[in-house]
C-alpha cells in the first residue's frame, strides 16, 4: 500500500486535543505518524500532498445517509453517495436500512459492504431493527452486528409498540448496539406533508404536529429510564423540535445514555423556506417553526447536540417535480454539509471550529463505536479531509458527484473548501 | 439596565427566505395575493365593461385563441363559467378532464401541461386537488396559469366573484377598489374553514380592501392558527356573535372528501352553525348572504334561506362568467394593458 505525506497544513483534531501546525504520515491505510512542521523522517518515496494554508481535519463522518441500494439505483448507489461523501469531505458514512429489500438480515448488510459496490468511503450499514422495518418482530442483532451492522434503526418507520420499541433497546444493549429513533408518532401525521401551523394553514397543507416528535422521544426515554440497563442506548435522529431536544436534555441531566443529531437543514432553514410549494424543501422531519430552529442552534451551541448528520436522501428528478403532497420527504446533503457548517455554524454563530469538527466526526464516531475514527492520532485510521478553511464558494446541485440533485442550498455560498479527501491513505477525492 | 440582568437569548441571523419567483408568467392568476389593488380595480372594471358588451363584438376579443380547461376534480359552477367566460370572447377551449384522459394512465401534470402547451394552449385554467398544483405548472409551461382551485389552498376567481357580488349590495356602482372600499363591513365565513380554498381567498382578498373577516366553526373544522393567518381575521366559535356583527355571512360545505377519516356529528353541526331562517332574521335581518356553492340545502342553510330575498347565490353564479372573462382576457394580454399586477 502507498504512503502519503500531508506537510505544510494546520491540523485541527478535537479528539486529540490538538489544534496547531503539523505535517501528517500515512502508510498502509493507518496515520504512521504525527510531526512538528518539518520533523517528519522516513518518509523516502512518499506521494506528498501540500496543505500549507488549508485545514487538516479527521475525515467527517455523517451517520444518517440513505445510500439507496440496493434496489433504488435510479436514485442513487453506494459508488455515486460515496462519491459524494468524498466530495463533501466525508470519510465514512452509515447507511440507513430502508432500502429494498429492507437491510434486515446479514446477506443484505454484506452485500452493501463487498467491494463491487464500489463504495469511495467507508460505509457502515445500519440495520433494521425489526423484520422488514414493519415494528413487530426483532432482527437478530448479533448476526447482524457479525455481518457489520454499527446500529439498529427502522428509519422512517417508527418503533410505535411500546412492548416492541423495549424489546429492542434491551436486545440491542446485550449486544453492544445502538438504537436509532425516527421520533414520529405516525399515527398523528398521516396525510401531512409539512410543519402544523400557520404556514401549512396559509399553504392549504396538512401539517404534522411537533409534538408528533417530541411524544414519541419521551416515549422512548420513559423505556428507556424504565430498563435500567446503562449499556442501553438511545440515539434521537434528525431531532427538529425544541420540546424533543428538551428531552434528550433531561435524560441526559438524568444521567441516561440518549443522544441526539440535527441536520443542517434543521438548524437553517424554517417551514417558510417552503416557499410556493418547493419540494426541496420536503423533508421528514419537517422543516420547523423558527422557534424550533433556533432552539437547534442552541442545542449545538450549547452541546446537547451530539452530531451534525446530513439525512442525505437522493430522489430522482421526476419524483420531485410533482404536487407537493405527492413529493418524497428527503433532500441531499453531503457535499453541503461542511460548507453550511462552516459558514453559519462557526463564522455566523461563532462556535469554535474545533468543536464543529468534532460534531463532524469526533462525536458521532464516538456514538456509534467506530474504532480508529474520528481522529488522526498516530494508529487511527488514514480518514483525512484538508480543506481551505477561508474559500467561499457557491454550491451549484448540477454540478454535483450524487445521482440526486434534490437541495434546497443549490446557488447558496459555502465557507470551506475540501480540495482533499483521504479514506484510508487512498485519495477518494481530489479538487481540480 | 443593570449588570444583574438575566442574559437575553443570543439574537441569531439566520438565513433569509429568498424571494419567490411566482408568478412566472404576468397573465397568471394563482393566487389573489399576487393581485395590486389596481389590478382588481382592472378586473373588476373590465368584467363589468365585458358583460355589458355586445356579444357579437365581445367573440372577437380573444378570436380562435387556444384557452385549455384542466380539471383534475369534478365542478360545474367554475368549470362552466370559464369555459363560457372564454367562449364568449371568442376563445376555442379544450376541456381534459382527469377522468377520460392520459392521466388515467399516470401521465404527470408536468407532462400534461407540455403536452397542452405544445397542443397549442396559449393559457391553462386548472383545478386540482393538491394545494400548489398551478406552481408546479406554471414552473413547468411558463404559460398563463388560472387557478380554478387548488386543494384547500386558493381558489382566487371566487374570492373575484364574491367581491363584486358584496359591492353590487353594499357598494353598487363601485369598480375602483382602495384600502377603505370595504371599511366597516364585516364578513363572517361559516362551517369547514380548515379544508376551504375559497375561505383562503377570501381572507386574502377582503382584508386589504378594509373589511374585517370572522371565521366561524368547530374547531375540528376551524383550527385557532386560522386566526394568525393574516391581518383583521378573526375566529369566533359563537355562530350567533358572529352574525350580529355581519354585514356579509358566507356558508361554507363541509368537504366530506377531504375530512380524512374525520368524524363530524351532523346533528351537533347544524345546531351549532346552520343558518336558518329564524337565526337570520334574528341575528343578521339585513346580511348578504353568499355560498359558493354546491350548497346541501339541510346541511349548511335552509332551503328557506338558500331561497330566501338575503341570498346571492345565484348572483355569485352571474358574477362568475363575468369575473372570469376579465381574467380570461387578462391572462391572454387582450384587454387593456393597465392594472396588471
Amino acid at each position: 500500500m502507498s504512503a502519503l505525506v500531508i506537510k505544510g497544513g494546520h491540523l485541527v483534531d478535537p479528539g486529540a486535543g490538538v489544534d496547531a501546525p503539523k505535517d501528517l504520515f500515512l502508510k498502509d491505510g493507518r496515520v504512521a505518524e504525527v510531526a512538528a512542521p518539518g520533523k517528519l523522517k522516513g518518509t523516502n518515496g512518499a506521494e506528498v500532498i501540500d496543505a500549507s494554508g488549508l485545514t487538516i481535519a479527521p475525515g467527517l463522518i455523517d451517520i444518517h445517509v440513505h445510500l439507496r441500494e440496493p434496489g433504488q439505483g435510479y436514485k442513487e448507489t453506494i459508488a455515486t453517495g460515496t462519491a459524494a461523501a468524498a466530495a463533501g469531505g466525508f470519510t465514512a458514512v452509515a447507511a440507513m436500512p430502508n432500502t429494498i429489500p429492507v437491510n434486515d438480515s446479514p446477506e443484505v448488510t454484506r452485500w452493501m459492504l463487498a467491494p463491487e459496490r464500489g463504495a469511495k468511503v467507508r460505509v457502515y450499514p445500519i440495520a433494521a431493527a425489526t423484520r422488514g422495518s414493519k415494528g413487530d418482530a426483532i432482527n437478530d442483532f448479533a448476526a447482524l452486528k457479525a455481518a457489520g451492522a454499527v446500529a439498529v434503526t427502522d428509519d422512517g418507520h417508527p418503533i410505535l409498540k411500546d412492548g416492541v420499541m423495549r424489546e429492542t433497546l434491551a436486545a440491542a444493549a446485550r449486544v453492544g448496539l445502538s438504537v436509532i429513533q425516527h421520533a414520529e408518532d405516525t399515527r398523528l401525521t398521516a396525510g401531512c406533508s409539512m410543519n402544523a401551523g400557520p404556514t401549512a394553514f396559509k399553504l392549504g397543507l396538512r401539517g404534522m404536529p411537533p409534538e408528533a416528535e417530541s411524544a414519541l422521544v419521551e416515549r422512548d426515554i420513559r423505556l428507556v429510564t424504565e430498563l435500567r440497563d446503562p449499556r442501553v442506548h438511545l440515539h434521537v435522529a434528525h431531532t427538529s423540535t425544541a420540546a424533543a431536544v428538551a428531552a434528550v436534555r433531561q435524560a441526559r441531566r438524568n444521567g441516561l445514555r440518549v443522544t441526539c443529531e440535527v441536520a443542517p437543514h434543521h438548524f437553517l432553514l424554517t417551514e417558510e423556506h417552503v416557499g410556493h410549494y418547493n419540494t426541496n424543501a420536503k423533508m421528514n422531519p419537517p422543516l420547523r417553526s423558527a422557534a424550533d430552529r433556533d432552539a437547534m442552534i442552541e442545542a449545538i451551541l450549547d452541546g446537547v447536540v451530539d452530531a451534525i448528520a446530513t439525512d442525505h436522501a437522493p430522489h430522482a428528478v421526476h419524483e420531485k417535480e410533482v404536487e407537493f403532497e405527492n413529493a418524497p420527504n428527503g433532500i441531499t446533503g453531503l457535499e453541503t454539509a461542511l460548507g453550511l457548517c462552516l459558514r453559519w455554524l462557526h463564522r455566523e454563530w461563532k462556535l469554535p471550529l474545533g468543536r464543529v469538527l468534532s460534531l463532524l466526526s469526533a462525536q458521532p464516531a464516538a456514538l456509534l463505536g467506530l474504532k480508529g475514527r474520528g481522529s488522526l492520532a498516530a494508529g487511527c485510521f488514514a480518514d483525512v479531509v484538508i480543506f481551505d478553511p477561508k474559500a467561499e464558494w457557491v454550491y451549484n446541485a448540477h454540478q454535483t458527484h450524487s445521482k440526486a440533485h434534490n437541495t434546497p442550498f443549490d446557488g447558496w455560498t459555502m465557507q470551506g473548501k475540501v480540495r482533499w479527501t483521504i479514506s484510508e491513505g487512498r485519495i477518494a477525492y481530489a479538487d481540480k | 439596565m443593570t449588570a444583574t440582568a438575566t442574559p437575553v437569548r443570543r439574537q441569531l441571523i439566520s438565513p433569509p427566505v429568498p424571494p419567490s419567483p411566482f408568478p412566472y408568467n404576468k397573465g397568471s392568476l394563482l393566487s389573489v395575493q399576487d393581485l395590486s389593488l389596481d389590478a382588481i380595480s382592472h378586473i373588476l372594471g373590465r368584467a363589468t365593461a365585458l358583460e355589458s358588451m355586445n356579444p357579437l363584438e365581445r367573440d372577437r376579443i380573444l378570436q380562435k385563441r387556444r384557452v385549455a380547461l384542466l380539471f383534475y376534480e369534478s365542478s360545474t359552477r367554475t368549470r362552466t363559467s370559464f369555459e363560457l367566460a372564454a367562449k364568449s370572447l371568442g376563445a376555442d377551449t379544450a376541456l381534459i378532464s382527469s377522468l377520460s384522459s392520459s392521466i388515467e394512465k399516470g401521465e404527470s401534470l408536468k407532462d400534461t401541461g407540455l403536452t397542452l402547451r405544445a397542443l397549442g394552449a396559449e393559457a391553462i385554467i386548472l383545478r386540482h386537488n393538491s394545494s400548489g398544483a398551478p406552481w408546479l405548472l406554471e414552473e413547468a409551461t411558463r404559460l398563463p396559469i388560472l387557478n380554478a382551485g387548488d386543494g384547500m389552498h386558493e381558489h382566487p376567481t371566487q374570492a373575484l366573484l364574491d367581491l363584486r357580488t358584496i359591492l353590487q349590495d353594499l357598494r353598487p356602482g363601485v369598480d375602483t377598489v382602495t384600502p377603505e372600499t370595504l371599511k366597516g363591513v364585516t364578513v363572517t365565513i361559516v362551517g369547514d374553514i380548515f379544508h376551504s380554498r375559497v375561505a383562503r381567498s377570501n381572507m386574502w382578498l377582503l382584508p386589504r380592501l378594509g373589511a374585517k373577516v370572522i371565521f366561524c366553526g368547530p374547531s375540528q373544522l376551524l383550527p385557532d392558527t386560522a386566526a394568525n393567518a393574516g391581518p383583521a381575521i378573526s375566529v369566533e366559535r359563537d355562530f350567533e356573535a358572529a352574525l350580529k356583527a355581519s354585514q356579509v355571512v358566507m356558508m361554507l360545505r363541509i368537504q366530506a372528501e377531504r375530512l380524512a377519516g374525520q368524524q363530524i356529528d351532523l346533528d351537533q353541526y347544524k345546531a351549532g352553525y346552520q343558518l336558518t331562517g329564524q337565526r337570520l332574521a334574528e341575528f343578521a335581518p339585513e346580511a348578504t348572504v353568499l355560498h359558493p356553492g354546491p350548497i346541501i340545502r339541510g346541511l349548511e342553510l335552509t332551503a328557506g334561506v338558500a331561497d330566501g330575498p338575503q341570498s346571492r347565490v345565484l348572483a355569485q353564479v352571474r358574477n362568475g362568467v363575468a369575473i372570469r372573462m376579465a381574467v380570461v382576457e387578462r391572462a391572454l394580454g387582450a384587454g387593456n394593458e393597465g392594472g396588471r399586477a
